[in-house]
């Protein structure tokens, strides 16, 4: 005689446990195959547990309304047949298929070898081969199994193969799996359902990207910013500008509004020159330059970088141009000279048609001024009567407060504004 | 010398290297391939296809010897068989070199530029190469580092005169009287055995217990076996120490004090190491795993754009895994979607009899705390294998005992090398106990002992 024990099946989706509801069976009782034991349910089905053989029912593992966890023993049955010749007893498990490794394994090599036409028959007969269910739901977090065609197959379509059910043997996905699944579409419940993707890469900080990090740190940790913002009405500029690129000579750079703030600028600072200066604070000493340098800060590929325009004093409209686009030309395509990234006085710093409505920009250590340019928009202003659709454009400048102070501050931007609002201001001597 | 710019730049053209280009190139990728050497790499050159051609010879050699010696029972008799060494190198060589020119086609026919010369990183996207007409630099929008491997030199028996790598037992001139192999992995047995055959006196030095280490004791048996008949000492547990002053001899340690060894050459085959240097690792600070580079299950690097595959990134060190990393990448590259899942990577000794193994051995799958089924049939139950003198050794399948999903399946035994494909295919498949026992499997053959395997884990196998 055997035993059979049959335990909690796998009843799916992630189940570890389900709730015994009915019995229909009892102790005593005789099943054939197939007959069905006992109904369990799960927060989603009912799901009935037929018996794998056929015999009499010797011990219920569990009481309705027992909850009872996946694996666990819940039917023995005993069997008729079996090995009635040593009349051991021999327990078989349901979910878990016989175990018989070491009989298999250990079989003498040279024993077997001496006459491999006599067959053992009576072994062969013991070895009753094991009940079990083809395409049982996967346990939680185990790999699912799927043939390297449907693995690709998945892949291509977007499919997380863990969310598909698979059908086949050892719950292998198979291609009609995929159809299924695909057919079904995004199930209520989220089959398709975005899952977490808790993956981290780590991005190493080095070359240009660790020296801009360095450098934001120190002006950040060293220097005191204040920031300040205006707005400025640049629709005269903009026609300025516009009939100056229609008329410009065939050799001249198209103009773009940075020359124009960097001439207003130079002016500015002529009345400021506290504004185009170093502060070494370790050393305690403002340096005044009478040079004014301008960093224009530039997006490469590779990261930030502060092209620097010389002596924008000594140059004109076009000439500051030509090489504000020369130095962005010669960032971008990382040719520019270690001379042509540095010594800068004062930066501008701007994102162009990205540049928002206000930024707080990080001053360029150990400059005491930064000026960011903001996008151009059309805003309606109130012009005492009526609302006038006006060119707007702010500036947000940050200042390096331990030697610049709000009303300096304000005082060079509200000169820049006056500058920029009506042009012709930049290039006629007061 | 004028900059290339390209989309896919492959250092190395090695098994992975070269089929990462040609797969990028069948794709339409502008790929160019930096190789210092010839086309092939360790594999083609230096490596699987030299070794095997040296062993089939060693084979052929032997099985003459054998019949001269009136030790077959096929009735075959004939004459002392000799050796013109010089002559079997020479074919070897005509192997190899049909191959490496393959390849060079392959990649040509793809559209692949191959620059030959020594790469070394400018940064993560710029590479110089030392070609022989100058420097050229070459720019690329990804890169794949396929740079290999070499043998693990030991302090104490430095390359170079009678101290020989596995690239110098490739080329040898004559077959030397004594050869001391240190080292009983698989390069080390595969290269003794074939110069054992071929009539040297080889001494086999392994500091563990047994050879083979990475294998069970039941799988490496039968090759313990015949090494003993083929007149090969091994000693394990035996530590090499150095040449004897007068260069003739290897002085070993064992458990019973120093001993030396006759050796006229000393090969040493205690593993290989990634080669992660003299190509600007440095320059482009990768991060690492050990001593391999660190890669994730696309092959990325730590650094966006660089890829690494094969032997730089780690274990197992086998061309084939290499390959198809390289195919991966190169479909990566295309903007395809794909990630490695492969379920197994079979791997194989040619020792004699030959091992092959694929997916997990009874130990590993215990210690996953697996509940498995393992069931062997041996090849002395097996038709082809009694009337081929091949009767050494088993196949040995191992399934989960819940659902018999096949985990691993290993054999033992002449030619099981080439049951790789199906072993291979098993495991990738998802195929089941049920699977391999319903295949019907040709007469007379020796894959019948696979089903038959697969038969007894289910507890009805037929001829045994």
């Amino acid at each position: 005689m055997s035993e059979h024990t049959i335990k909690m099946p796998d009843v799916g989706e992630g189940v570890a446990e389900a709730e015994l509801v009915e019995w229909n069976v009892k102790p005593g009782d005789l099943v054939r195959e197939d007959d069905v034991l006992a109904a369990v349910m799960t927060d989603k089905a009912t799901v009935e547990i037929p018996s794998p053989v056929e015999g009499e029912i010797t011990w219920l593992g569990a009481e309705v309304g027992d909850t009872v966890s996946v694996g666990s023993p819940i039917v023995r049955i005993k069997t008729a047949g079996g090995d009635s010749e040593t009349g051991e007893g021999e327990v078989t498990e349901t979910t878990a298929a016989e175990p018989e490794p070491e009989k298999a394994t250990d079989a003498p090599l040279k024993e077997v070898a001496k006459k491999p036409e006599k067959k053992p028959a009576d072994e062969a007969h013991r070895q009753v081969p094991t009940p079990r269910t083809f395409g049982a739901p996967r346990a939680e977090g185990e790999k699912p199994v799927a043939s390297p065609a449907v693995r690709l197959r998945a892949r291509e379509a977007g499919i997380d193969l863990r969310q598909v059910p698979g059908s086949g043997p050892a719950g292998r996905i198979l291609h009609e799996d995929i159809d299924a699944y695909l057919r079904a579409g995004p199930s209520p419940a989220g089959a398709i359902a975005r899952h977490p993707d808790t993956s981290v890469e780590e991005v190493k900080i080095i070359g240009l990207r660790r020296r801009i990090a360095e450098k934001m740190a120190l002006a950040k940790s060293r220097i005191p910013h204040i920031t300040y913002v205006e707005e400025i009405d640049v629709t005269a500029l903009e026609d300025l500008r516009a009939s100056l690129n229609i008329s410009r000579k065939s050799d001249r750079p198209k103009l773009t509004i940075l020359p124009f703030l960097i001439q207003a600028m130079v002016v500015a600072i002529r009345d400021q020159p506290a504004l185009n200066a170093h502060f070494d604070d370790d050393a305690g000493v403002v340096r005044r330059y009478g040079g004014v340098h301008v960093g224009i800060a530039a997006q490469t590929d590779a990261g930030l970088v502060v092209p620097v325009v010389r002596h924008a004093e000594a140059r004109d409209l076009w000439d500051s141009a030509t090489e504000v686009n020369r130095l962005a030309e010669a960032a971008r395509a990382g040719t520019a000279t270690r001379e042509e990234l540095s010594g800068s006085t004062i930066t501008i710093t701007s994102l162009g048609a990205m540049g928002g409505v206000a930024t707080t920009p990080v001053i360029n250590h150990p400059e005491v001024a930064i000026v960011g340019v903001n996008k151009i928009m059309v805003r309606p202003v109130w012009d005492g009567a009526a609302f006038q659709p006006r060119k707007m454009m702010n500036l947000s400048s940050s200042f390096d407060h331990r030697v610049i102070d709000g009303w300096d501050a304000a005082r060079f931007i509200q000169r820049i504004k006056a500058l920029l609002e009506t042009p012709a201001m930049i290039f006629v001597e007061a | 010398m004028k900059e290339i710019t390209c989309k896919l730049l492959v250092i190395g053209a090695g098994p992975g290297g070269y089929v990462c280009a040609i797969r990028a190139g069948q794709l339409g990728i502008d790929t160019v391939v930096v190789e210092a050497a010839k086309p092939g790499g360790t594999c083609l050159n230096v490596g699987c296809i030299p070794s095997k051609a040296l062993i089939h010879a060693a084979e052929e050699f032997e099985k003459a010897s054998h019949w001269a010696a009136g030790e077959t029972p096929l009735g075959i008799s004939v004459a002392k068989p000799a050796l013109d060494f010089g002559r079997t190198i020479a074919w070897k060589d005509s192997v190899v070199g049909r191959l490496t020119t393959g390849v060079a086609g392959l990649l040509k026919k793809a559209g692949v530029k191959v620059v030959v010369g020594r790469a070394h990183f400018r940064d993560g996207k710029t590479v110089e190469v030392e070609t022989e007409t100058g420097t050229q630099v070459i720019r690329a929008e990804a890169i794949v580092i396929a740079t290999g491997s070499t043998p693990v030199e030991l302090p104490f028996l430095p390359f170079g005169g009678s101290v020989i790598s596995s690239t110098e037992a490739l080329a040898l001139t004559e077959v030397p009287a004594t050869l001391a192999v240190v080292g009983g992995g698989y390069i080390g047995l595969e290269l003794g055995t074939a110069y054992a055959k071929l009539g040297a006196k080889v001494t086999v030095v392994e500091a563990e217990d047994r050879i083979l280490p990475l294998y069970d004791a039941e799988l490496t048996r039968p090759v313990s076996k015949n090494l003993a008949a083929l007149g090969v000492e091994v000693m394990t547990g035996a530590k090499a120490r150095g040449l004897s002053k007068k260069g003739d001899a290897l002085l070993v340690e064992t458990g019973n004090g120093e001993k030396k060894i006759a050796a006229e050459k000393v090969l040493v085959t205690v593993g290989r190491k990634p080669l992660t240097e003299g190509w600007g690792l440095e320059e482009i600070d990768l991060d690492m795993s050990g001593r391999f580079i660190r890669i994730d299950d696309h092959c990325r690097t730590s650094m966006r754009g660089v890829y690494a595959i094969g032997d730089v990134t780690g274990e197992p060190m086998l061309a084939h895994r290499a390959m198809a990393q390289g195919e991966m990448v190169a479909e990566i590259i295309a903007g395809k979607s794909r990630g490695w899942d492969k379920r197994c990577i079979p791997a194989i000794c040619f020792t004699d009899p030959e091992i092959v193994s694929a997916g997990l051995s009874p130990e590993e799958a215990r210690a996953a705390g697996r509940d498995v089924k393992v069931a062997n049939f041996p090849f002395s139950a097996n038709g082809r294998a009694m009337s081929r003198l091949a009767e050494a050794g088993f196949v040995r399948i191992l399934a989960r005992a819940d659902n018999h999903l096949v985990l691993g399946i290993q054999a033992v035994g002449q030619g099981v090398s080439e049951l790789a494909a199906v072993f291979g295919l098993a495991i990738e498949m998802g195929a089941t106990l049920e699977d391999v026992a319903g295949t019907i499997h040709a007469h007379p053959t020796q894959g019948e002992a696979f089903q038959e395997a697969a038969l007894r884990a289910l507890g009805h196998a037929l001829h045994i």
